[in-house]
């Protein structure tokens, strides 16, 4: 008997151990999946349970449940993957071999990396949302957050469905509005990129969002550490941003059997071939989902469009066959931005997000780059298509990005080319 | 494709003046390039510029500041002295390299 071994039991790893499932012989292969625990959450509901608008209940559902039958599910902590001899061995000593080894293990927020973060103010002044702990926590303290200054910083990318920092802004905002407290709160987005939005489309249409609502946004900028006693972040070039509630979102970093194995990078990604996900340098390991390196989101919508080629793959690369279908990068994500509305982007590695109409072209229902109610009905249905398709790999879309019914804005850019950077950047 | 000359060479760049032609640089361009943000290139700059170099050739992308700090073992804070405010844009600039990717 063959072995297939998943490791992660998230959403690349379940949609990807369901599919190669129904794929392969069971009379040749086994499928195995490992994980830590039995709960698997519904990531993108970490964003809505700081506004009530999910209930942790609604978050987590049981890894095994989501796994066709047949798939074995083995619950333990992998403690290294020893490439030389095909086995992966767990913390508690089991040893599990493979011929095909899937890492899909994700990556995680990090806040033990920039110095203060769980200090004294963890989970009372300084929040996170990417875990569902942080998420409740958060929760808790808006409910009681009536004014001051409430800070949303980004730490350093990648990070996990990049968006989020942004939509967490918007609804915040649209919350203390609602609330008529708007006025006695002050909101600052705080980035490491050169804006909150910096592909040019997206930025010269959805800029105005930040503005409109009056939200500070601080760009380049790098925390070195948060400050517990003055209550501020501290930037590498010293920069001081003071809060009365911050909502960071950590360093992000692959797991660590990863590093352990010596198949990961600074943050513990593994790299592989953007188009096939097969790791460099390795013949049966492959890296799927968050836990690889490729210039794209971090968002399972990549781990959903990559599972079509990785399948088409994998059959011909067991069998010896060229790999033939080649990762576009495709991506899309809902940008929630309050009172009932969302936005909608679609793009892969070449082509930034455009304006258009999706999923069919022309018709919609939903816009590209658009604030719309449509949208947002789109991301809330989008809870129950995850858990009934996606997960088990029975959502029909295609996996290339379509370029019709987009269009290519006219970007009127007055400047001479080549002048911005050194001239607008030049230190005194 | 924009061109723009630098001290009497003509090289291809991006609407902000990044190369779009990492082959067009040299070590003359990166003193150039540096002199225009008012860097003098020391030892330190150079063991950084070279790193950058040799891994856009093999990775296809311009790698992070914590790439770099954790391959070259320099610290984040030495990389802001180095090249001021922006180390990640301004390190990229002078190495001829495209600027460090967002998303959206």
């Amino acid at each position: 008997m063959r072995q297939l071994l998943v490791l992660g039991a998230g959403t690349a790893g379940t949609v990807i151990a369901n599919r190669m499932q129904r794929q392969l012989d069971p009379h040749q292969w086994q499928v195995t999946v490992v994980d830590r625990d039995d709960e698997h959450h519904y990531q993108p509901g970490y964003l809505f349970v700081p506004f009530a608008m999910m209930t942790p209940h609604d978050v987590v559902r049981s890894r095994h449940a989501q796994l066709n039958d047949g798939i074995r599910f083995v619950t333990g902590e992998v403690d290294v993957v020893d490439h030389a001899n095909d086995v992966v061995v767990l913390v508690d000593g089991t040893r599990l071999d493979y011929d095909q080894l899937v890492i899909a293990s994700g990556t995680t927020p990090r806040p033990d990396q920039t110095p203060g973060t769980t200090g004294s103010l963890w989970r009372d002044k300084v929040h996170e949302f990417y875990t569902l702990e942080g998420a409740i926590a958060l929760r808790d303290a808006l409910e009681h957050f009536t004014h001051g200054r409430l800070v949303v910083h980004v730490t350093e990318m990648p990070i996990k469905c990049p968006v989020a920092p942004l939509e967490f802004t918007l609804l915040a905002e649209a919350m203390f509005r609602g609330r008529g407290q708007r006025d006695r709160v002050e909101i600052v987005y705080a980035t490491p990129l050169p804006g909150a939005f910096t592909k040019p489309v997206a930025s010269e249409r959805l800029g105005h969002l930040l503005e409109d609502r009056k939200i500070l946004v601080e760009t380049d900028y790098m925390v070195e550490s948060i400050d517990n006693e003055r209550q501020c972040l501290v930037s590498y070039d010293e920069r001081e941003i003071p809060f009365d509630l911050l909502v960071t979102v950590p360093l992000n970093m692959g797991a660590d059997f990863v590093a352990r194995s010596g198949l990961g990078d600074e943050l513990n990604y593994v790299p592989v071939d953007r188009e096939t996900l097969l790791a460099t340098g390795h013949d049966r390991i492959f890296a799927v989902g968050d836990a690889n390196d490729i210039p794209t989101s971090k968002a399972g919508s990549v781990a959903h469009y990559s599972s079509d080629v990785f399948v088409e793959n994998f059959l011909d690369h067991v069998e010896g066959r060229p790999l033939t279908h080649r990762f576009d990068g495709h991506a899309n994500c809902f940008i929630e931005s309050g009172d009932g509305k969302a936005l909608l982007i679609d793009f892969n590695y070449d082509t930034e997000p455009l304006p258009g109409k999706f999923p069919v072209p022309y018709l919609g229902p939903m816009t590209l780059l658009e604030e719309t109610r449509a949208n947002h009905a789109g991301k809330t249905a989008f809870s129950w298509v995850y858990w009934n398709l996606l997960l088990p790999g029975r959502l029909p879309m295609p996996t290339d990005m379509s370029m019709a019914g987009k269009h290519v804005p006219d970007l009127h850019d007055p400047t001479e080319p080549g002048t911005t950077f050194p001239e607008k950047e030049q230190l005194s | 494709m924009s061109t723009t000359t630098i001290e009497g060479r003509t090289v291809h760049v991006d609407q902000e003046g990044f190369l779009t032609e990492p082959a067009e640089w040299d070590e003359d361009l990166a003193r150039s390039l540096s002199g225009l943000l008012g860097i003098e290139l020391g030892e330190r700059h150079w063991t950084i510029l070279h790193f950058l170099r040799d891994d856009h050739a093999s990775t296809g992308e311009t790698p992070t500041l914590r790439r770099v700090s954790t391959s070259l073992q320099i610290p984040t804070k030495e990389l802001f002295q180095l090249f001021p405010t922006k180390p990640a844009k301004k390190m990229a600039y002078v190495a001829g390299l495209p600027k460090p990717r967002g998303c959206v």
